[in-house]
């Protein structure tokens, strides 16, 4: 059983890798920044953490029920029989082709998981300043996550347990599932 | 990028679906294609739309993808649903081959072309003569080169 598990592990994270070649780079320099920019304007903007926290993550939404419709495009994937094979699916290939860094999943159940970046491309000059202690700057993630699963029929909600901004070892994920929306045929008739 | 191309038959029309069942983009890509109004073409498509969800749920194991191939003797149609509920068919003349690849590319198209303008809102039409548009015609121009 585990070696099955660890065969699916490696064909996803060779998927991972390929997908990842074959779509468009950025400078991760010019990513960190523009990320940056928006994050501080936002702050600026609303003059409260708790409300720029609220706007990363809809923003995060935003680009996630998008951006599941290219990575399903591009990646040939099956349909995840599990809701720790689409942990897996999301780590190995979506955290790769999106971001190009590799992702760990832990605790995996059929309800919930974890993630955790060891590395993290939009927090890689940021030091957060005290007043800013409390700020998710990587919480658009947790909305991405939310809208890429909310379009394949799972509800979830993210949360970001740790960072390392926060003096964290590593940046880590919490997605639980809430409730599988299934589409049936209704006969409105008009 | 990897669809192997129509060899023979031309491509007819393009219909796109949105989670709803409404038509979101049409496209005739021949002059043989059927001669429908916007009115007939919108009736149709979301009849279809609801047709392909009857059969999906005549199915004797379930769940499955319902409608895939339609094959008629005047023409031929291929559905392919997103797992995000989108649904692309297409129509062809009888002969055709490689329908499902051409709609797997016209995906990754709307994936790039249609969703990552900001300007787009789900669900609603597709621009006509957009970028999505070009693509499109670019590759369908393409696929009936090389019949």
């Amino acid at each position: 059983m585990a070696s099955e598990a660890e065969r699916k592990k490696v064909a996803l994270r060779r998927l991972g890798d390929a997908t990842f070649s074959k779509v468009d780079k950025v400078s991760a320099e010019l990513f960190s920044l523009t990320y940056g920019a928006v994050v501080t304007q936002l702050l600026k903007d609303y003059e409260d953490v708790a409300a720029a926290n609220v706007q990363l993550e809809k923003m995060g939404y935003n680009m996630g029920v998008r951006m599941v419709d290219e990575l399903l495009a591009k990646a040939s994937l099956a349909q995840c029989a599990s809701f720790s094979e689409t942990a897996e699916v999301v780590a190995k290939v979506g955290f790769k082709m999106f971001l190009g860094v590799n992702v760990e999943v832990a605790a995996a159940t059929s309800s919930e998981f974890r993630l955790l970046l060891s590395e993290n491309p939009l927090a890689e000059f940021v030091e957060l300043p005290e007043e800013c202690s409390k700020l998710e700057y990587s919480g658009l993630l947790c909305g991405v996550l939310r809208g890429a699963l909310e379009m394949v029929q799972m509800r979830v909600e993210c949360s970001l347990l740790r960072d390392t901004l926060w003096g964290d070892e590593v940046t880590e994920i919490r997605v639980l599932l809430k409730e599988r929306l299934v589409e049936e045929f209704v006969d409105d008739d008009e | 990028m990897a669809y192997r191309p129509a060899r023979e038959g031309n491509l007819l029309s393009l219909y796109i679906n949105n989670r709803a069942g409404g038509l979101i983009f049409h496209r005739d890509f021949s002059p043989n294609a059927a001669k429908l109004d916007t009115n007939e073409q919108m009736q149709l498509a979301s009849t279809f739309s609801g047709l392909a969800l009857i059969m999906g749920q005549l199915a004797p194991s379930r769940p499955s993808s319902g409608m895939q191939l339609l094959e008629a003797d005047g023409f031929l149609l291929q559905s392919f649903d997103s797992p995000t509920g989108i649904k692309f068919f297409l129509t062809a003349e009888p002969d055709a081959k490689g329908l499902d690849l051409v709609l797997r590319e016209v995906y990754t198209y709307y994936a790039d072309y249609v969703l990552k303008n900001p300007f787009y809102e789900m669900d609603m039409p597709i621009q006509k003569g957009g970028k999505f548009c070009q693509k499109l015609d670019r590759m369908v121009a393409q696929v009936q080169d090389r019949r």
